[in-house]
């Protein structure tokens, strides 16, 4: 997904079914990036115009793709988003609030944030086409994976304009 | 009952990470049928249907298949050593792995790479049981790092406990996975209070309290927990829990110690009796 292909029009509320690529990062692959920006290195992935996936899937069974890989926690990676924000990244997918913070940065950011069904990573596993090792092996389940996903469902949780399907529950 | 063998430990840990227990499977069937926010009652069906393909194809209900905790009750007569409760770790781990569940421990400082070592274990004596009862309990942490532990003073109203219990709710919120069932213990010491509130989501859950009182208070807890508005991924309808249970036990004059522990819908625990455990499997 790209910036300019409808992410934009989105409303908090509004379901949509994603096909496209999705790059897993979770709390340890959040703290590495965000080591590397703030050291100015090199990233092992470019995270323009990509969608950051809050995921830590179980490992493939033999004839699978991939195993159960549900949403974790969006809220505790809040305290990375405003640099990885700067790399550009187009959405977030998790599960959950998220801090004022963040949703003021989403709108400046012109990003959106998405909650993926929780709890359903058996469901979400059958509409992974494909899953390929990027960084961070050594990290497990916290490893960095570039899903490429068919008819993922999604719920915008966060839009461009900062509307949040969750204000009315507070932070 | 059957003697423990070697293999009805993975068994246990394959029911509990692949079948969603069928008094959960009964209340969100339940839930799903009476809802009427649309966006509810879809979201109870991906769970539904996420029930169904784990269950059918052998995937784990949630890819966070928690750090497994090991219940082990010891009934009347029964006794139990150090290495049979060792072997028991060593085969939940070995199991964990062959079943490609995910590893479930880091050290809590260090936090490099995550492994299949650090199972949580419990055992208690029950003098009115027989044998020897084994559950896997896997405990998601989106739900358990909602915990809450309040010491209150012992003349507190059951108001402000309710209070507290509501409140903790509330903040549990869509991160933790509703519709949720509420473990409460309440009494004891504070570790106490929070181990009872974790036991208290190993019963049915669709069974109502044998105590009247403790009954009511489920009751009524949970109508209030409903009329949050909270719901499956938070999006709204009646359903933010399936089920308040409560345990209580004898505490001190001084306090009175109210321990929540908050289980996702994916509340998964797989648990048998056997008679005597063999101690010299490898």
């Amino acid at each position: 997904m790209v910036k300019d292909n409808g992410l934009e029009k989105l409303k908090a509320g509004e379901e949509i079914l994603f096909s496209g690529y999705v790059y897993t990062a979770r709390d340890q692959a959040h703290k590495k990036l965000v080591e590397l920006i703030k050291g100015k290195k090199k990233l092992p992935l470019d995270l323009k115009n990509q969608i950051i996936y809050y995921c830590g899937p179980t490992k493939a069974p033999l004839d699978k793709i991939i195993g159960s890989c549900g949403p974790t926690t969006s809220s505790r990676m809040d305290k990375f988003v405003e640099p990885i924000l700067k790399m550009g990244i187009a959405a977030m997918i998790g599960k959950g609030r998220r801090s004022k913070k963040v949703r003021e940065l989403i709108k400046k950011y012109k990003c959106a944030y998405f909650v993926a069904p929780a709890g359903c990573g058996a469901l979400l596993a059958k509409k992974v086409l494909s899953k390929k090792l990027v960084c961070f092996k050594e990290l497990g389940p916290e490893a960095v994976y570039k899903l490429k996903v068919n008819a993922f469902p999604l719920i915008v949780a966060i839009d461009s304009r900062g509307s949040d399907l969750y204000k009315r529950l507070g932070e | 009952m059957k003697r423990l063998s070697k293999h009805d430990i993975e068994l246990l840990v394959k029911e509990a990470n692949f079948s969603l227990r069928k008094d959960i499977v009964r209340l969100l069937s339940k839930a799903y049928a009476v809802e009427t926010n649309k966006k509810a009652k879809k979201a109870l069906s991906w769970i539904l249907e996420n029930a169904n393909i784990a269950k059918k194809e052998s995937l784990a209900i949630c890819q966070d298949t928690g750090l497994p905790v090991i219940f082990i009750e010891v009934g009347k007569d029964e006794s139990i050593s150090c290495s049979s409760i060792k072997n028991i770790e060593k085969q939940v781990s070995l199991a964990y792995s062959k079943n490609f569940l995910r590893p479930f421990a880091v050290l809590p400082l260090a936090r490099k790479s995550p492994s299949y070592k650090g199972a949580i274990t419990h055992v208690d004596f029950n003098p009115d049981k027989k044998g020897i009862n084994i559950t896997i309990f896997p405990k998601g942490f989106g739900s358990e790092n909602k915990s809450q532990l309040k010491m209150f003073n012992p003349t507190v109203s059951l108001a402000e406990i309710e209070d507290f219990i509501i409140e903790s709710v509330k903040r549990a919120g869509p991160e933790a996975c509703p519709p949720f069932v509420i473990g409460i213990g309440i009494g004891g010491t504070s570790d106490c209070a929070l181990l009872l509130a974790k036991k208290a989501l190993l019963g049915r859950i669709d069974f109502p309290n044998k105590d009247k009182f403790l009954d009511n208070l489920e009751k009524r807890l949970l109508k209030k927990i409903n009329a949050l508005n909270i719901g499956p991924m938070g999006l709204g309808g009646r359903h933010t829990a399936l089920a308040v249970k409560i345990k209580t036990v004898a505490t001190h004059i001084a306090g009175l110690p109210v321990g929540i522990n908050i289980s996702c819908h994916a509340l998964r625990s797989a648990g048998r009796r056997f008679k005597n455990i063999i101690t010299d499997e490898k």
